[in-house]
């Protein structure tokens, strides 16, 4: 064995990954070549050195606990399904549907409320010795004006003779606490209210009720609320309602 | 009766789970943190890739079937370690060597006149190994440190047995000469 060789194989050799025929051959080499020999003593100098236990990172003290209890959290997390915190979401998303249904309740029994007061006031309008109309005209450029001063709002009149609505005329009226406009329409003899005040909620979809045999129909559109009554049938009172959505 | 044995069984499951897989890879934990500590040359992030392999390592522990618990951990261990290096790429991840010219030449090793004949400074030997490239360091690191052989080294680092023995023999042969310039330089 020359030095090149013994010098390539001095590493494996060091090792214990050299099989026993070559080792044998280096170990001769070695004896009798003082470079190899003093590059083998270097190379084991370097490695007694490597294995130094001060040569070592040290995790801290801590780093054991620290894995551990990570460990029983994964350990834990896989069992447990169940966990107090999923209480919390819990807790939140019932209180949350039980105030929405009390909304929902409230809401819906104001409504109620407001409906009957509009039956009312639809009844005593028509009524001989109550009155129905405060300023008779079929011109909304009369009815309009007139509302201005008596009411903090100026409700949309128009006039729908064309489609066989005429209006005939305003009111102001008091209904869920507050004054409100009256518009009067007439379709063959039938008289129909329509009670208009400001919204406080958004848009609400036209709903159909019927109210000690009256047609009612409510719904919120840009900012009011609209009441329509009438002893005229749902079709034909659903058609005005159309006729009043449009903008 | 039967359910009440089957619940008991399944409740205590977990628990021996995790007490056979802290017997067997906890004693490990020095061998990890070095290990990750020497390629990421950060102790906080040795730490967190520690913490981070244990609890992968819990993960897949009904996978591992025997054999060296150690290798298997410090696999997982660089496994982590190379996934933080490449997150972080301002940290170079590969000081490219090419394999391909990893020949073994005999002017790489020690020559007689940088040769140690003192003791060796140890402050300046953990110094030289960290400025090893990471593919040397480690090599080296799971060899003098953690003892491992050719064939473990080359299994976990998915290297061949040449590779890993040119390798070795390059890390060592940087770290004398880098030694051996620094102790003139300080002479």
């Amino acid at each position: 064995m020359n030095c090149e060789e013994s010098q390539s194989q001095l590493h494996p050799y060091s090792d214990g990954e050299l099989d026993l025929t070559k080792s044998l051959e280096l170990e001769h080499h070695l004896r009798e070549c003082a470079m190899c020999s003093q590059a083998h003593d270097d190379l084991k100098t370097l490695r007694k050195a490597l294995r130094s236990d001060s040569l070592r990172f040290r995790p801290n003290p801590d780093l054991e606990a620290r894995v551990k209890s990570a460990l029983r959290r994964e350990a834990n997390g896989g069992r447990q399904w169940f966990s107090w915190t999923w209480l919390i979401p819990l807790f939140s998303a019932a209180l949350l549907l039980i105030v929405f249904s009390g909304y929902l309740l409230t809401r819906s029994s104001s409504d109620d409320l407001v409906a009957r007061e509009i039956v009312s006031s639809h009844v005593r309008s028509l009524m001989t010795s109550g009155h129905l109309i405060d300023v008779p005209s079929e011109d909304p450029h009369t009815v309009k004006p007139w509302f201005d001063g008596k009411l903090d709002f100026s409700p949309p009149v128009r006039d729908f003779t064309a489609q066989g609505f005429a209006l005939i005329g305003g009111r102001l009226d008091y209904i869920a606490n507050r004054p409100v406009a009256a518009l009067i329409y007439e379709r063959r003899k039938h008289q129909i209210n329509v009670f208009i005040w400001p919204a406080v909620g958004g848009d609400i979809k036209p709903t159909a009720q019927v109210q000690q045999g009256y047609n009612v129909i409510h719904w919120t559109k840009s900012g009011m609320t609209f009441w329509a009554i009438s002893d005229l049938n749902l079709a034909e009172l659903q058609q005005l309602e159309g006729e009043l959505e449009k903008p | 009766m039967i359910g009440a044995v089957f619940t008991k069984r399944s409740q205590l499951e977990p628990k021996n789970k995790l007490a056979s897989f802290e017997a067997a890879i906890l004693p490990h934990l020095s061998s990890a943190y070095n290990y990750a500590r020497f390629l990421l040359q950060n102790e906080s992030d040795a730490e967190d890739v520690v913490q981070e392999s244990y609890l992968r390592a819990f993960k897949y522990f009904r996978g591992f079937h025997g054999g060296d618990s150690r290798a298997w951990l410090l696999t997982i261990v660089r496994n982590t370690s190379y996934n933080l290096l490449q997150q972080n790429r301002s940290r170079q991840l590969v000081d490219s060597i090419d394999d391909s010219t990893e020949v073994l030449d005999p002017s790489e090793y020690s020559n007689p006149d940088t040769v140690l004949r003192q003791r060796i400074d140890e402050d300046l030997l953990k110094q030289a190994i960290q400025e090893l490239p990471l593919n040397f360091r480690e090599v080296l690191i799971l060899r003098e440190m953690e003892e491992l052989s050719y064939k473990e080294i080359g299994t976990l680092c998915d290297l061949p047995i040449g590779t890993v023995m040119s390798r070795l023999a390059r890390a060592r042969a940087r770290l004398q000469d880098k030694l051996a310039g620094k102790i003139n330089q300080e002479i």
